[in-house]
């Protein structure tokens, strides 16, 4: 391949990603309510379109004509950058995630992936982490007290769960020895059985728990709690800069499910007689909704309780988890 | 060429970072510019093909700047500039001038009179992971060692600082005053 088809080859990928994951996002709102509301025995958005699908549409046009409020004592340029920190880390992060298996289209072969760098989990996560400078910018900019609270929040929530998310997905990387994801796809190519969640069952649960924390889904929301902080870091934030932070949360919610399925369930590799693109559209869907399923289901926690959680609860549990796959690896 | 362009815009956005974090009386515009800064010298990693230290420049300034957040939170009013008292502008100007033009001098001079070579170069077919453990468990083993004994150490002086009353639940308590005050 020459550069010149190198280049083109990448724009038209990350235009895609972009246009499809935005839509994705969007679509993604619909679905938690109508979700939200089947378990709650309602019905939901119901009256723009049939079953209300074009609330989405509805929404976005709600959003961007929406008046664009900066408050007169925030720190203005900041507070206008700190959303889109939020959505663009979050594309930026899917970057390095390898979507689906290579497929030909015209003769010409594709690497779903825009950037395959050998340190792919690293990087993804590395640069979700990041992404939450997004809350911590927007509620310290605000010169609210609310958005205060919520920055703090932000603060102690990143420090918490990112060494529980290091050291869960440390054990199944000591298996596969290798940080890309394309080669921790290929070490679970041996079909159901060969699923790391078999033999990492601990480490999956503990990176689910802190994919919740990095995404502030229930039971971690503690950024923009409604009951206590009013809406938190989001509290000044009207029209488009408000979504932008929401687009960016939705989009991470797919990562996380894209990381998930690609660490431990096995991938895009093929399941059965589904075929492997298909395999892992249905996995990513199914940790989607049961990101959906346990909001419905659990209240949330205290800040002081996710800390407990994080440091006293769930990184021994991880260490433990390291030190036994290590004496295993051993032997 | 795209290297040229990507190293030029690099330094030019780190520099223009780097000197916000020092120039600007603003808290917030320090640590926003200092974290962006942080982010975007990943970039001259990711230039010269070592993907993992870029990643973990990221991962680690992510985590530190926060910290420092944190601090910035507790201590400033950080929607405000902040009043700095310098009794002798001249001096601190000097001083300060001084020790960047020596360290500017200190790392230009090996690069001007050409004695950098790689001690450890790049062994073909070995990821950068991989490279870096290499070099981490063998040449540097001592040193990496000692580093992990000093961060255990700090650790320890950390919780036992930290740690009066670790055993009291401080929200608890709080609800048994609101509970006692009621019961009067």
């Amino acid at each position: 391949m020459t550069l010149t088809e190198f280049v083109i080859a990448t724009i038209i990928k990350i235009l895609v990603v972009l246009g499809l994951f935005s839509a994705l996002a969007g679509f993604g709102t619909y679905l938690e309510r109508k979700v939200l509301a089947f378990m709650q025995r309602r019905l939901g958005p119901m009256h723009v379109g049939p079953y209300g699908l074009l609330q989405v549409l509805a929404d976005g046009i709600k959003l961007f004509t929406k008046e664009d409020i900066v408050p007169q004592n925030s720190v203005k340029p900041i507070f206008m950058i700190a959303p889109v920190i939020g959505a663009a880390t979050a594309f930026i992060a899917l970057a390095a995630v390898p979507l689906f298996p290579e497929f030909e289209i015209f003769g010409i072969t594709i690497h779903p992936i825009i950037a395959d760098i050998n340190v792919g989990v690293l990087f993804v996560l590395g640069v979700m982490a990041s992404g939450l400078f997004a809350p911590l910018l927007a509620g310290m900019a605000s010169a609210n007290k609310w958005g205060l609270l919520g920055a703090a929040r932000t603060a102690i929530q990143l420090l918490s769960y990112e060494v529980v998310t290091g050291l869960s997905i440390l054990a199944p990387l000591m298996l596969v020895g290798s940080l890309s994801l394309i080669d921790i796809n290929n070490y679970q190519s041996g079909g159901f059985t060969d699923w790391i969640v078999w033999t990492q069952p601990v480490a999956f649960v503990l990176f689910l728990i802190a994919g919740f924390a990095e995404t502030n889904r229930t039971p971690f929301d503690l950024l923009e709690h409604e009951a206590e902080i009013v809406s938190g870091y989001a509290t000044e934030y009207s029209g488009m800069r408000w979504g932008m932070f929401f687009i960016g949360e939705y989009a991470n919610m797919i990562t996380i499910a894209f990381l998930a399925s690609l660490i431990f369930l096995g991938g895009f590799n093929d399941w059965g007689f589904i075929p492997g693109g298909l395999a892992i559209v249905l996995k990513v869907s199914f940790l989607f909704f049961f990101f959906l399923w346990t909001r419905a289901a659990w209240p949330h926690v205290r800040p002081d309780q996710l800390m407990w959680l994080c440091w006293k609860v769930l990184m021994p549990v991880a260490v433990i988890n390291v030190v036994v796959t290590g004496i295993v690896l051993m032997m | 060429m795209f290297e040229a362009i990507a190293f030029y815009l690099f330094s030019a956005i780190t520099i223009a970072m780097f000197a916000i974090t020092v120039l600007s009386k603003n808290a917030l515009y320090s640590m926003s510019a200092l974290a962006a800064g942080m982010v975007m010298i990943s970039g001259f990693f990711f230039l010269l093909d070592a993907d993992f230290l870029g990643v973990v420049q990221i991962i680690v300034y992510t985590g530190a700047v926060m910290a420092l957040y944190a601090f910035g939170m507790m201590f400033f009013d950080t929607t405000r500039d902040v009043k700095e008292e310098i009794r002798a502008p001249k001096l601190v100007f000097l001083l300060s001038g001084l020790s960047a033009l020596l360290l500017v001098i200190a790392l230009v001079a090996p690069i001007v009179s050409d004695h950098i070579t790689a001690l450890y170069p790049m062994t073909e077919g070995v990821e950068n992971p991989q490279a870096v453990g290499i070099v981490l468990f063998t040449k540097y083993l001592v040193p990496f060692e000692v580093a992990a004994v000093m961060l255990l150490v700090a650790m320890i002086a950390g919780i036992v600082l930290a740690g009066k009353k670790m055993d009291e639940s401080l929200t608890l308590k709080v609800e048994e005053e609101f509970q006692e005050k009621g019961a009067k």
